[in-house]
């Protein structure tokens, strides 16, 4: 059920006060929860718990021929699948618009944030490299299902061990002590503009009263940004800036609690 | 505004379900055998297979002389004629608006179910997308819910805020003939609509959201401990030292 007139201006009337429904602050994140290698099958799983908001994320692997243009690098492929029972607005069959945009927001935050060193994933040049399969499964959406699947996704990878791999064959089912070659961990942090405000970590209804939304993906120490806005209103310069500012600060919070509790 | 907020609590006095002795009832899960033999009647929840009757739904098992029912403790709304419910408005059409009540089907409300006139040019001038509406579930036919507005109470709803609870929890909080509710109403000085498909609508008489709000966290407070004895002190309880911190700011 879409967003009722009543509740949209009950939120915008909320947030202009600085308040929401939940009684957090504008920028505050909900309780955040994980678990990881809740996959036995799978080369690095992570299941993460953002408030209600409930996201698995599981990485597989494969030895494939490298694409022509990158002869000496793997390759990374995200799919997201909105199951009809996290949310009663997903429904079944082919992948809708949603479940698109999620995986792409996230695909091209590990991809420009240069997270997985791609020319190590190379085993044999033009001949065979490492793939690396990120499949998303929300669980429950309650809002803010970027920033969780992001979450999910990065902590599956870091997490991630490269199967053994002989006679030119990937042994699946055994795991070599080698792990993923990663860089800095970068952690997306969605703006939502509602009513003038900035906010963060929406749920729901306030996702549904948002105008727009801008996602920042951020790598910590160094502060490479990758960002995407959702079609919507647009935005001037100042609030652009002011966003990213906003991300910059609370992404880094964020980031510190993600690796304080993978540990 | 007096004279509304007497209707709406009309309203729900006749929805109360609940019945004395609750905390004593037995809890069932899906397939367990209730009762066995011919002196006992299936009744909603359960089935009979041969001479046992078993449960089909997780709930609260009630032996009433033969029959034997189970109330359910989760699940979706199951719409029944002459329900109450909150719907919001998805589609217009030419003789009358489809309406969401979070049941299995879409429900129709057509114009010959409304009062007074209205110009059958333009229906989105009565009730148009998004908009929120007390009604009555005048009918279930198998693949569809009829509505109607034809009665005390019902109307369109302006202002406040909604909240949403399992359906399974309504009779909890309109409590004993109403007094939950009531105790609600009287500490935050709210309007208060209780959906029997688990919408509540809550609009403060003072336009304030501070007590909006905490009338919500009470509603939230009877869903998580339904089986709390003592429920509606403790609910008074918690409401005036909410109320307390508020007026203290």
């Amino acid at each position: 059920m879409e967003i009722s007139k009543i509740m949209k201006k009950k939120i915008e009337e909320l947030i202009s006060k600085g308040k929401r429904i939940d009684e957090r602050d504008l920028k505050e994140y909900r309780n955040l929860e994980i678990r990881t290698k809740i996959s036995a099958k799978a080369e690095g799983s992570a299941w993460v718990k953002l408030g209600d908001t409930e996201v698995i994320a599981g990485v597989k692997m494969d030895a494939i021929e490298p694409f022509r243009d990158s002869p000496d690098e793997g390759v990374l492929a995200v799919a997201a699948e909105l199951s009809p029972l996290s949310s009663d607005r997903f429904e079944s069959g082919p992948p809708g618009i949603q479940a698109i945009e999620l995986a792409r927001i996230i695909d091209r935050g590990i991809r420009n944030s240069e997270f997985i060193d791609m020319k190590k994933l190379c085993i044999k040049e033009k001949e065979k490299v490492w793939s690396v399969s990120l499949d998303i499964y929300p669980i429950n959406d309650s809002g803010s299902l970027i920033d969780a699947a992001f979450i999910a996704s990065v902590v599956a990878l870091k997490e991630a061990f490269i199967p053994e791999y002989k006679d030119d064959e990937v042994q699946y089912g055994e795991l070599s002590n080698k792990k993923l070659p990663l860089r800095e961990m970068p952690i997306n942090t969605t703006v939502y503009k509602i009513d003038n405000k900035f906010v963060l970590d929406p749920l729901t209804e306030e996702e549904d009263a948002a105008n727009t939304r801008l996602s920042f993906t951020i790598t910590y120490p160094s502060e490479v940004i990758n960002a995407m806005q959702k079609t919507g209103q647009e935005l001037t310069e100042e609030e652009i800036l002011e966003m990213e500012s906003i991300a910059l600060k609370e992404g880094k919070k964020l980031h510190a609690k993600v690796l304080s509790l993978i540990k | 505004m007096k004279k509304e907020k007497e209707e709406t609590e009309e309203l729900e006095e006749t929805e109360q379900e609940i019945t004395e002795k609750d905390e004593k009832r037995e809890v069932v899960v899906p397939g367990e055998v209730i009762a066995t033999g011919k002196d006992f009647l299936p009744g909603e929840g359960t089935r009979k297979e041969g001479e046992e009757i078993i449960a089909s739904k997780f709930g609260l098992l009630e032996k009433t002389d033969r029959l034997v029912k189970v109330i359910p403790l989760s699940g979706a709304y199951i719409p029944r004629a002459g329900n109450t419910v909150i719907g919001q408005i998805v589609d217009v059409s030419f003789n009358g608006w489809m309406i969401d009540v979070l049941a299995a089907h879409q429900a129709f409300l057509p114009v010959m179910e409304c009062f007074g006139y209205i110009n059958k040019k333009d229906l989105t001038e009565v009730y148009t997308f998004n908009d929120l509406i007390v009604t009555k579930v005048r009918a279930v036919k198998p693949r569809s819910v009829e509505l109607t507005m034809k009665e005390k109470g019902l109307r369109k709803l302006e202002g406040g805020m909604l909240v949403k609870i399992n359906p399974t929890r309504v009779p909890r909080i309109i409590g004993r003939a109403g007094s939950m509710v009531k105790t609600i109403k009287d500490e935050t000085r709210c309007n208060i609509i209780v959906g029997q498909n688990g919408l509540v609508w809550i609009r403060s008489d003072e336009n304030d959201v501070e007590k909006e709000i905490t009338a919500k966290k009470a509603i939230e407070l009877i869903v998580q401990k339904p089986f709390h004895e003592g429920l509606t002190e403790k609910v008074k309880e918690f409401l005036q030292e909410e109320i307390k911190k508020l007026n203290k700011q």
